[in-house]
């Protein structure tokens, strides 16, 4: 594929002007891009589109009950983001075990995304607090957005509902109330720079004295990160007594469809889901 | 052949100009048109940290990035770690702690190294080992380079901290 043009865009709507003809090849950090083009597993496009630049994308605020997240936020900035620490510390928690230093340096939240590789860890504590992701284009001059909860979003290994002419913006979701509790497991041979074998996020609060479970999400489990809707059925306004945990740790196994690969077999990936859901579940018990 | 496309910036102080292939990564732009080969070439994959840069003060790993995305920014490499008196404290320290074997991993170490100390934190010897954990040695001396980023981390004194000239 020749490239025709290169742009570094400065503005948002720059980049959805340029986006608005398909065609385009866009990255922020780049480091899915650069090893995925340089080992010819994905194919450059005529227009090359460096998302880095674009202002007003990179930060984590907080209105009234509402955090939003820029898509060029870095992995580095959630860690070290006071904001999330006191309110979502689970997505600390997976920004924590994410690649090295100086791949959290540059690799962005819009852009782990957006890559939808089933095991993007980012994704599992958004989907914890259903996060909502905003979605921008530039439709006949003018600007436009729309909003997609996050279990909407993936569709495939790579794939996302993301247009050719979209890009993702900000994510958006409510503070989690007080009594929220949540935890996320990621299995890996070792600590650093290993993507996850298989990765298991919980979360909580407490209604009526009662601490129970509302959330369950499984990465590098299904072919996208995905929600566990039996185990959070089975678990809904129940105690988290052993009985209780080993009956959602085996509901879990029903919620994924793994596959076979380098990391595991589809054998020990559903065995790692029942053992982490588990160890999950007495964490935050 | 690919789109070439001229970029501006500055690279250990000197601003430079060169024009780049845009699918480049900025460690073939470094290595293979500015000559600074002091930055290693070992995966190309974000795995190793041997190509470890600080752009913008930050350390990235060169091989994951786009050479065009340098245009504008402040790249320092490891031939601008030195200072007018000659070696950096940092540096100095892998010397005396012998924290060099082959040395292939060292200017990626002492890069990353460089950026820790620059946070300005106190630090653990875990803290420096998750610090290095996208640095990769193959002779296995990761107990002196710790060692070397230690003594360099008692050395400086820390930002605010500074003794006083009486
Ligand atoms: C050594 C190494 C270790 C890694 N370890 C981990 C890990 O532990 N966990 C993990 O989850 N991932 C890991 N990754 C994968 C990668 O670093 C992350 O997915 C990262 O967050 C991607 O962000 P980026 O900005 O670099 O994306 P890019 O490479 O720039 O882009 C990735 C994809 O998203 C698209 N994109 C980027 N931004 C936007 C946007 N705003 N809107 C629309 N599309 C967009 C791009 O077109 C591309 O398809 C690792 C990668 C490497 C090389
Ligand atoms: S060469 Fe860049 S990390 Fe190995
Ligand atoms: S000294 Fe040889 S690789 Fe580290």
């Amino acid at each position: 594929m020749t490239i025709e043009q290169y742009a570094a865009p400065e503005t948002l709507d720059e980049l959805t002007r340029l986006l608005s003809g398909g065609n385009a090849l866009i990255f922020a950090g780049g480091t899915d891009v650069m090893p995925q083009t340089r080992a010819g597993a994905r194919q450059f496009q005529p227009y090359l589109i460096n998302a880095s630049r674009v202002a007003g994308l990179r930060g984590i605020s907080r209105e009234g009950a509402r955090i939003r997240i820029g898509a060029l936020t870095t992995v580095t900035d959630i860690l070290e983001s006071n904001l999330l620490s006191e309110h979502v510390p689970v997505l600390v928690e997976a920004a924590d075990c994410f690649a090295s230093g100086q791949v959290r340096n540059t690799a962005t939240l819009g852009g782990n995304l957006c890559n939808a590789s089933p095991a993007a860890d980012l994704a599992i504590p958004l989907l914890l607090v259903d996060a909502e992701l905003e979605l921008s284009s530039n439709d006949n001059g003018a600007p436009s957005r729309r909003v997609v909860p996050i279990s909407d979003f993936f569709v495939a290994p790579g794939k996302t509902v993301l247009k050719p002419t979209e890009i993702l913006t900000r994510v958006i979701f409510d503070a989690p109330p007080s009594g929220f509790r949540a935890r996320f497991i990621k299995f890996g041979t070792r600590p650093a720079l290993d993507i996850a074998v298989v990765s298991v996020g919980v979360a909580g609060a407490t209604a009526n004295m009662v601490f129970a479970i509302t959330r369950v999400a499984f990465g590098a489990a299904a072919p996208t990160p995905i929600r566990g809707k039996k185990t959070e059925e089975l678990l809904e306004g129940r105690l988290l007594v052993d009985d209780t945990i080993l009956a959602a740790s085996s509901a879990a196994q029903k919620d994924v469809s793994p596959i076979s690969d380098v990391r595991g077999s589809a054998w020990y990936r559903r065995e790692l889901v029942r053992t982490l859901t588990e160890r999950a579940l007495h964490d935050v018990a | 052949m690919s789109l070439e496309k001229e970029i501006h910036f500055r690279v250990n102080g000197n601003l430079t100009s060169v024009e780049v292939p845009v699918t480049m990564n900025a460690l073939a732009m470094i290595r293979d048109r500015l000559k600074l080969t002091g930055t290693k070439r070992g995966c190309e994959e974000g795995e190793c940290g041997s190509c470890t840069i600080l752009v913008d003060g930050v350390s990235v790993n060169a091989c994951l990035m786009f050479a065009v995305d340098c245009d504008g920014r402040d790249l320092t490499t490891i031939e601008g770690i030195r200072t007018a008196e000659g070696l950096s404290p940092l540096q100095k320290l892998f010397v005396e702690e012998w924290a060099v074997q082959c040395g292939f991993c060292t200017p990626g170490m002492v890069m990353q190294g460089t950026y820790l100390l620059s946070q300005n934190r106190e630090m653990s010897v875990e803290d420096i080992k998750r610090g290095i954990e996208g640095n990769l040695c193959r002779c296995t001396g990761y107990k002196k380079v710790i060692a070397a980023i230690a003594g360099a981390l008692h050395a400086t004194p820390r930002r605010g901290e500074e003794k006083e000239d009486s």
